[in-house]
């Protein structure tokens, strides 16, 4: 299959080396996506990288947050409004938003990790996504490093909203502090919390163990992996992890299918 | 051949506790050899020990599945390693691995638990030691955090 | 379905058929001391007379005391390579003042017929299909090659002794379908095949060659035959259970068989491409001087390369050990759990092509000879 070319309509710096492009999507259901899926987005002669989506299911816009560190983010990088790239997707199994219904949801993310969880956010805010109530948990290493930051505000009128970062800098008057340590404390009840977590793999572990630790059962506790990819669709072989193919058995597991197989080191 | 409690003697960690208290604990003791590259404590593992090294090196780590193991932090002799043994779910939080061939006493947790809940005495003993070592700890973690022989911190405006 | 007899003499003009029917046949033949799969044109040019022999990390061909077409095992091609290219053209891009145009490049397949196809390769080409076509998103290049595709399988009569598809329950009779199906019987100085159609195309086939009915006593002879390469594997060293290799596999992630074996491996990618069910693939994005034309390719890729896993920040697995242990689990165990079959066919190439000579079967005996420590 071949990407379709899309116009970039907006470009907008989120901190130093990453950066969010809106641009226009097709009318019709073969643009549609669930949150917690991933484009493949094509930049000119220098290839594919798998972008979480990262805005609103209901828009008519496609939203990606992108941070450059090789080859082809550089290259995406360089584009600007006006520019096209072309687009694959969207591909993968997203966030079970239906098991978050009557539910208490915690949302809880760790740096880049909360591009793929926006999607959820906006699910709420305009009613889509009916939990008992929500709970955003998330931890970035410094304040200029925060996705979103301008959002970050407004939504903490619409739920609670914990936020923590390792290093504060001059005018940080927020938690500084482990992501792990407000988890411990969060308001709930076991049995009815669902919680949806997005990071680095060695944050999603210890958010996790705090979970467990809480009561959660492992079948109300989501994750998003990540994992090499070349073809998003199960042919390639890159994305491997044990007998699952992340880009169609995830990115988004529940950790009690995965679980004997997020211990294993180097899988 | 020196009994468990004369090895706990020497430790520092056991320094001025009393005779009585030092059998007590002993019983709950044994002597113990780990080759180069064995583990001590596995992350997630059961965390059933308390150990008290006496040689040896042992580097407490965590695993980054794009880097592999790192180490955050070195332990010697006369240190001790393992408290997650005190408090449920009894787990190991981090990897711990020998770096020489390290000697050290290995108490047993669950042994240690019941000493103490039966003399409370002996466990506000214990405890105090505990506490003061996790706040050295925490102050060097700290300290460590602050990252002081870099650069000074990137600031938002650095080319990159 | 009856069986026939085909002079040894003739096979030439079950070529000729192929060839005057439109298809490019392939089969074996003689290059660079191994017998290896290519274009041919006339029987002469199969490896007529020629056996293997193979074992760890050994691969020779010796001339048989016979004139058998079809008397050696298995060389260091498999019929991937015609069905999963191992380079392929993927979409062209040129750059415009407004969108990129992309272009997908679909290039016709030319219609083939495989001469000698054993059973442990049509269980791997039947494996490949289910991978390539059975899913959601398929190979299309893979598709419109193996549409037309048309087989002339062989019984093997005799085993290499890397061979152990006794032990993976895909041989070495023919069991899955095949447009033909033959076996070579050579007595005293008889020499024909046996020969039946599996399908319409088959038998069209058979219809324009000089054929006689198959005696009873000559469809013994080729039972016989197999029967041979069957005990010959049975009372190997590679004799094995493979019954339970999933659940052993799983239990076994920890097992220090693979730190030995990590000692010996180069990550070399031998066993790999030699595989005739491995899969794996990646893309090259290239574009021209001018800047303003690109292509994508896809090419064969293998898990034993350092960056197959690559994300920012490393490789996922960074070492031999996890790579090797990636590959065997896989082969051997994840894909029941992916495919609903095992990947491996028992065809022992890579046990023989392996420069180290690591034996797929010997580590399955390890793990399990460590499982009881």
């Amino acid at each position: 299959m071949i990407p379709r070319c899309l116009r970039i309509e907006e470009r907008r710096e989120e901190t130093p080396d990453t950066f969010t492009l809106k641009f226009s999507r097709e009318p019709g259901p073969a643009a549609d996506f669930a949150p917690g899926q991933f484009n493949m987005l094509y930049a000119f002669g220098a290839g594919e990288v798998a972008i979480s989506v990262s805005g609103s299911a209901a828009a008519d816009s496609l939203v990606h947050t992108i941070r450059s560190h090789g080859l082809v983010t550089r290259a995406l990088k360089r584009l600007r409004a006006g520019d096209y790239l072309g687009v694959r997707g969207p591909f993968g199994r997203g966030w079970p938003l239906q098991k978050a219904r009557g539910k208490t949801l915690l949302v809880i993310a760790g740096g880049l990790g909360l591009a793929p969880l926006r999607p959820v956010v906006y699910s709420l805010l305009e009613g889509k996504l009916r939990p008992a109530s929500m709970q955003l948990f998330y931890g970035a290493r410094r304040p200029q490093e925060m996705l979103y930051r301008s959002e970050l505000d407004g939504w903490s009128r619409s739920f609670d909203l914990v936020t923590t970062v390792d290093h504060a800098a001059g005018d940080w008057s927020g938690r500084v502090g482990v992501i792990t340590e407000p988890l411990k404390s969060a308001p709930l009840q076991s049995d009815q919390t669902v919680a949806f977590v997005c990071g680095p793999e060695i944050m999603m572990r210890f958010c996790i163990q705090v979970l467990l630790g809480r009561g959660l059962a492992p079948a109300d506790i989501y994750l998003s992996m990540e994992r090499n990819m070349k073809c998003a669709v199960g042919l390639c072989g890159h994305c491997q992890w044990g007998p699952n193919f992340v880009c169609k058995d995830g990115p988004v597991f529940c950790y009690a299918d995965i679980q004997h197989w997020f211990g294993i080191r180097a899988l | 051949m020196k009994t468990i409690a004369g090895l706990l003697r020497e430790h520092p960690f056991f320094r001025d506790l009393n005779a009585a208290d030092i059998e007590l604990i002993g019983g709950c003791g044994a002597n113990t050899v780990y080759p180069v590259g064995e583990h001590l404590a596995r992350e997630n593992a059961p965390a059933d020990h308390f150990f008290l090294i006496r040689s040896g090196r042992v580097a407490v780590e965590t695993y980054l599945p794009e880097r592999g193991p790192l180490c955050l932090q070195t332990l010697h002799d006369g240190d001790i390693f393992g408290w997650s043994w005190l408090f449920p779910p009894y787990l190991w939080t981090f990897d711990a691995r020998a770096l020489d061939e390290v000697h050290a006493i290995r108490l047993d947790g669950k042994c240690l638990r019941e000493k103490c809940e039966r003399d409370p005495r002996l466990g506000f003993q214990l405890m105090k030691r505990f506490a003061r070592i996790m706040t050295e700890r925490l102050q060097a973690a700290r300290i460590q955090l602050l990252d002081i022989y870099g650069q000074r911190p990137p600031l938002l405006d650095d080319a990159p | 379905m009856q069986d026939f007899i085909l002079q040894a003499d003739d096979l030439n003009q079950l070529i000729q058929v192929l060839i005057t029917r439109g298809y490019q046949v392939h089969g074996p033949t003689l290059a660079d001391g191994a017998i290896v799969y290519d274009e041919i044109h006339a029987a002469s040019q199969l490896p007529r007379g020629w056996t293997d022999e193979q074992d760890k990390g050994r691969y020779r061909i010796r001339r048989r005391d016979d004139n058998a077409y079809f008397g050696y095992a298995a060389g260091p091609h498999s019929w991937k390579k015609y069905l999963q290219r191992p380079r392929r053209p993927v979409w062209r891009a040129q750059k415009a003042t407004g969108p990129m145009q992309i272009s997908a490049v679909v290039e016709a397949a030319p219609a083939m017929a495989f001469l000698g196809v054993r059973s442990c390769e049509l269980h791997a080409i039947a494996i490949q299909d289910r991978v390539f076509i059975g899913d959601q998103f398929r190979n299309d290049d893979y598709v419109e090659r193996r549409a037309e595709l048309f087989t002339v399988a062989v019984n093997c009569t005799s085993a290499a002794a890397t061979c152990f598809c006794t032990s993976m329950k895909t041989g070495p009779e023919i069991t899955l379908a095949s447009d033909l199906a033959m076996t070579e019987v050579l007595e005293g100085d008889k020499h024909f095949f046996i020969i039946r159609s599996g399908s319409y195309a088959g038998r069209k086939v058979l219809k324009e060659l000089p054929l006689k009915p198959a005696a009873q006593h000559q469809l013994e002879l080729a039972q016989r035959a197999v029967q041979s390469a069957r005990e010959q594997m049975e009372q190997g060293p590679r004799q094995f259970d493979s019954s339970d290799l999933q659940a052993l596999l799983y239990r076994n992630y920890d097992s220090p068989a693979w730190d030995a074996v990590a000692d010996r491996c180069l990550s070399c990618a031998n066993c790999t491409m030699a595989c005739p069910t491995c899969f794996c693939s990646t893309v090259e994005d290239t574009t021209d001087l001018s800047g303003d034309y690109a292509e994508r390719w896809e090419r064969w890729d293998s898990c034993f390369t350092g960056e197959f896993t690559y994300i920012s920040g490393g490789p996922l697995r960074a070492d031999t050990r996890s790579r090797y242990r990636q590959w065997m689990t896989h082969k051997l165990a994840t894909w029941f759990d992916q495919f609903g079959s095992s990947g491996c066919v028992g065809c022992g190439r890579c046990i023989a092509w392996c420069p180290v000579g690591i034996d797929i079967t010997e580590e399955v005996q390890r793990i399990r000879a460590l499982e009881q420590v």
